[in-house]
C-alpha cells in the first residue's frame, strides 16, 4: 500500500494548520462567509441542510486497517457514530461541528488521509476498480497510475481553478467496474504488442447532461500518461466554457466541438507537453509500484471452505452472491454489503468499521476497498478463512447476501441531507429493499441494479442503472422519474425515461410492476433483466408501468 | 396592461448556525431560535427585507440567511414546502437532528 513520504506529511500538516487558522478567523469574525466558503470547500467541508458535512477522500478506494479504525474513531468522537461511503470512494460525515473539523483533519493526517480536492473545480479524488490488484480478469493493477495522477494533480497550481470539477477513473480490466465511461477522463490499462499503456476515454459524465466517454486515444504508451493528461487539461482549460456552469464540464466541450477536433488539439498540445516532461515521473512510478506489490498469497487446504459450503446453506448463499474470483489460487474477493434491507445504503457504524478493519488485518493482508457501489471489500482472502469471516460478519449485521441484486441499491444522500436535493433518495432505497426482502424474490430476480439520485446532479448514478430513479420536486411534492436500460460497465449506456413520474407512495409499487413484467417476460431464469429489456425494448415495461396503474385506479 | 403583484405570503428568516451548522430562525426579539414555532412570522414585504438585512449583518451567527414561506397553523408557523419541513425536523432515515431533542424541549 502507498505510504506518504515526509514531504506529503509536511504538506498535510501545513495545510491543516492553515485551515485551523482560517476556522479561527471565521469564528472570530475576521473572515466573511463569502471568503471562508471556498477555503472550507477546498478542505472538503460543506454546509448541508442540517449540519456541516466533511468529505474525506479514500484514494482509489484503498484503505488499511489502521485507516479504517481512524475513520471509526472520527465517526464516534465527532459525529453520530457512523459514516457514509459514497459513489466517489469518499466517506462523508454528516454531523461535524465547525470547531471540531481541524481536529478531525489532524486525526486523518495521522493515518495519511485528508479531504483535499474532494470539492471545488479541481481534479478530484482519482477512483479505481475496487477489485484492483485482486480480480482474476485483471491485466494490471491500475492503482499505481491513480497514485501517480494523484501526486501530479494534488495542489497543482494550474488546476486549482478549472472551469469545473474534473474526475478521473482507472481500471486494469476489460470488464469495467469503475464506471470509467462516466468520468471526465477514463483510463483503461491495456497491453499492445507487448507494451503497457492505456486506452484513454474523455468526456463522460452524469449530471443534467449525461454523456458516455469517447475514445480519444486507442493506445497511449505508459510513459506518456502525465504529458498526455496535461495536454487534455490544457485544451480543456483553454477551450472549455466558463460562461455557464452547466456547460463547463469537458463533456460539453467534447460534445460541442466533436471528438475528432478535440483529439487533434490534444495531439498538437501533446507534442509540447511531452517535450517539457522529464522522465522522472517514470522513476516515481517505479517507486510507487513497490508499494502496491501483491501480497504473498498462502497455499492452504480448502477443506474448511468446502465443508462449510456443503453444509451451511446461509454461508453458501452468501458465497454465491458476495464472493468474486481472485487472481491467486485458493483466494477470493469478499464484498461486504452495506445494504441490509431497510438500512441506509453506504452507511457503516463505528463498530462495523472496526469489525471490518479487524477482518482485513486478520484475513485480507490488511487491505480494504470501498466500492463506488457503496460497499466494502476484503480483496485478498484465502477461501479457507471464509467461514470465519462470514460468522464474524453475521455477528456484526454485515452478512447480507445481496451483491448485484435488487436490494444492493446505490442512493445519494438526497433531501435527507443534501442542500441541492429536490427529493429524498434514502427512504425510497430502504422501502424497495425492504419490499423485495419480504417478497423473497430477490435471488430469483437475479442481477438488477437500481440507482437513485435526489436531483438532476445524478450523484447516485441513476442514468447508468438498469432501473434508475430520479427524485424531483413537482409543484412542491416529491416525484420520481424512472429510467430503464442504463449500464455502468464496458457497455455503458444512458437509461431511457419511461414517461411521467410517480409520487413517493407510488414509486415502490411502480418498481414492483416493472420487476413483475420482467419475471413474466424473461425467457428463463438465466436471462437477466437487462437482457430481457434489450430483447423486448421499452414497450412491454411501459405497458406494465402505466396501463396497470390506470387499471388499478379505475 | 396591468401589473399584477403577487400577494405577500407569510415568511420567516432562516439560516444555518455558524458553529453547529444546524437550522436557526430569527425571532421577534432579535434572537435566534432552533424551533420554527418560535420564529417571527413576517407579514409584509418591506418588513421582510429589513429582517433579512438584519440577519445578513450577523455573519458570526447566521450562515446563508433567506426568507422561507410558512403558513399559520394552530401551533404557530408551519412549513409550506417539504424541504423546510425536513429542515425543521431532521433526516428521515435516523432520529437525528432537531427531532432528536425536540421531545424534551
Ligand atoms: C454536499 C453534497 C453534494 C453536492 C453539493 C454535490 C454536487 C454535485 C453536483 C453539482 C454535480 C453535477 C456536476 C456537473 O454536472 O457538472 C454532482 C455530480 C456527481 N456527484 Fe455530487 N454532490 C454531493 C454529494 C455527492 C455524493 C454523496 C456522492 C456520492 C455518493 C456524489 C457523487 C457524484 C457523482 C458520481 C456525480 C456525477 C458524475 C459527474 O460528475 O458527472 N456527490 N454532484
Ligand atoms: S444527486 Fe442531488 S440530491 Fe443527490 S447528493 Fe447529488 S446533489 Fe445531492
Amino acid at each position: 500500500m502507498y505510504k506518504y513520504s515526509e514531504f506529503d506529511d509536511a504538506f498535510l500538516a501545513q495545510r491543516n494548520a492553515q485551515f485551523r487558522a482560517q476556522v479561527e478567523r471565521r469564528i472570530a469574525g475576521n473572515l466573511t462567509e463569502d471568503e471562508f466558503k471556498p477555503l472550507r470547500l477546498m478542505n472538503g467541508l460543506y454546509l448541508q441542510l442540517h449540519a456541516y458535512m466533511l468529505r474525506v477522500a479514500i484514494p482509489y478506494g484503498t484503505l488499511n486497517s489502521v485507516q479504517m479504525r481512524q475513520l471509526a474513531l472520527l465517526a464516534q468522537k465527532w459525529d453520530k457514530g457512523y459514516g457514509h461511503f459514497t459513489t466517489r470512494q469518499n466517506i462523508q460525515y454528516n454531523w461535524p461541528k465547525l470547531r471540531d473539523v481541524p481536529d478531525m483533519l489532524d486525526s486523518l493526517a495521522e493515518v495519511g488521509m485528508h479531504a483535499i480536492q474532494t470539492s471545488g473545480n479541481t481534479i478530484r479524488n482519482v477512483t479505481a476498480d475496487h477489485f484492483a490488484g485482486a480480480a482474476a480478469d485483471e491485466y494490471l493493477d491500475p492503482r499505481p497510475y491513480a497514485e501517480l495522477v494523484r501526486q501530479w494533480s494534488t495542489d497543482h497550481p494550474e488546476y486549482q481553478f478549472l472551469g469545473r470539477k474534473f474526475k478521473v477513473a482507472v481500471s486494469g480490466s476489460t470488464h469495467d467496474r469503475a464506471v470509467i465511461r462516466a468520468h471526465d477522463i477514463g483510463l483503461q490499462v491495456v497491453e499492445k504488442d507487448g507494451r503497457t499503456g492505456f486506452t484513454v476515454l474523455v468526456g463522460g459524465g452524469l449530471g443534467r447532461t449525461p454523456m458516455i466517454g469517447k475514445v480519444i486515444r486507442e493506445f497511449l504508451p505508459e510513459h506518456d500518461l502525465l504529458p498526455y493528461l496535461e495536454a487534455v487539461l490544457s485544451v480543456y482549460n483553454t477551450f472549455g466554457r466558463r460562461d455557464n456552469k452547466y456547460k463547463a464540464r469537458i463533456k460539453i466541450l467534447v460534445h460541442e466541438t466533436g471528438i475528432d477536433e478535440i483529439r487533434a488539439r490534444v495531439e498538437e498540445r501533446f507534442v509540447e507537453t511531452r517535450a517539457e516532461f522529464s522522465d522522472a515521473a517514470m522513476d516515481v512510478l517505479a517507486e510507487i509500484r513497490e508499494h502496491f506489490a501483491a501480497p504473498a498469497f498462502s497455499r492452504r487446504s480448502l477443506a474448511p471452505f468446502e465443508s462449510a459450503y456443503t453444509n451451511d446453506p446461509v454461508f453458501r448463499s452468501w458465497v454465491d452472491t458476495n464472493i468474486a474470483e481472485h487472481k491467486a489460487d485458493g483466494h477470493a474477493i469478499v464484498t461486504i454489503s452495506l445494504k441490509a434491507p431497510g438500512a441506509t445504503p453506504g452507511d457503516a457504524t463505528a463498530a462495523q468499521m472496526r469489525l471490518m478493519a479487524d477482518l482485513a488485518e486478520a484475513y485480507s493482508h490488511d487491505e480494504l476497498r470501498i466500492s463506488h457501489e457503496q460497499n466494502v471489500i476484503l480483496p485478498h482472502v484465502h477461501k479457507a478463512d471464509l467461514p470465519a469471516i462470514h460468522a464474524a460478519l453475521k455477528d456484526g449485521g454485515l452478512a447480507t447476501a445481496n451483491i448485484g441484486l435488487i436490494s444492493d441499491i446505490i442512493a445519494c444522500p438526497g433531501m435527507d441531507y443534501c442542500a441541492l436535493a429536490t427529493a429524498r433518495s434514502i427512504p425510497i432505497a430502504q422501502e424497495i429493499a425492504t419490499r423485495f426482502d419480504e417478497l423473497k424474490l430477490e435471488h430469483d430476480i437475479g442481477e438488477l441494479k437500481i440507482k437513485i439520485s435526489g436531483c438532476i446532479n445524478a450523484c447516485g448514478h441513476h442514468h447508468v442503472a438498469h432501473i434508475g430513479i430520479l427524485g424531483l420536486d413537482r409543484a412542491g411534492v416529491e416525484n420520481y422519474q424512472i429510467t430503464l436500460g442504463g449500464e455502468a460497465d464496458e457497455n455503458a449506456a444512458i437509461g431511457t425515461r419511461t414517461g411521467p413520474g410517480f409520487s413517493a407512495d407510488e414509486i415502490v409499487p411502480a418498481i414492483e410492476r416493472i420487476v413483475d413484467a420482467y419475471l413474466t417476460l424473461r425467457k428463463g431464469p438465466a436471462e437477466t433483466f437487462l437482457q430481457t429489456y434489450k430483447r423486448l425494448g421499452m414497450d412491454p415495461f411501459k405497458a406494465a408501468l402505466y396501463e396497470e396503474a390506470k387499471a388499478d385506479a379505475a | 396592461m396591468s401589473r399584477v403583484s403577487r400577494p405577500f405570503t407569510p415568511k420567516v428568516v432562516t439560516a444555518n448556525d455558524l458553529l453547529e451548522g444546524d437550522v436557526i430562525y430569527l425571532t421577534e426579539d432579535d434572537t435566534w431560535t432552533r424551533r420554527l414555532a418560535s420564529a417571527e412570522v413576517i407579514e409584509d414585504e418591506a418588513h421582510a427585507q429589513l429582517r433579512l438585512l438584519h440577519a445578513e449583518r450577523q455573519p458570526a451567527v447566521a450562515v446563508g440567511p433567506y426568507l422561507a414561506d410558512v403558513s399559520m397553523g394552530p401551533n404557530g408557523p408551519e412549513p409550506t414546502h417539504f424541504r423546510e419541513d425536513f429542515r425543521r425536523t431532521g433526516p428521515s432515515n435516523y432520529h437525528h437532528g432537531k427531532q432528536e431533542v425536540s421531545t424534551h424541549v
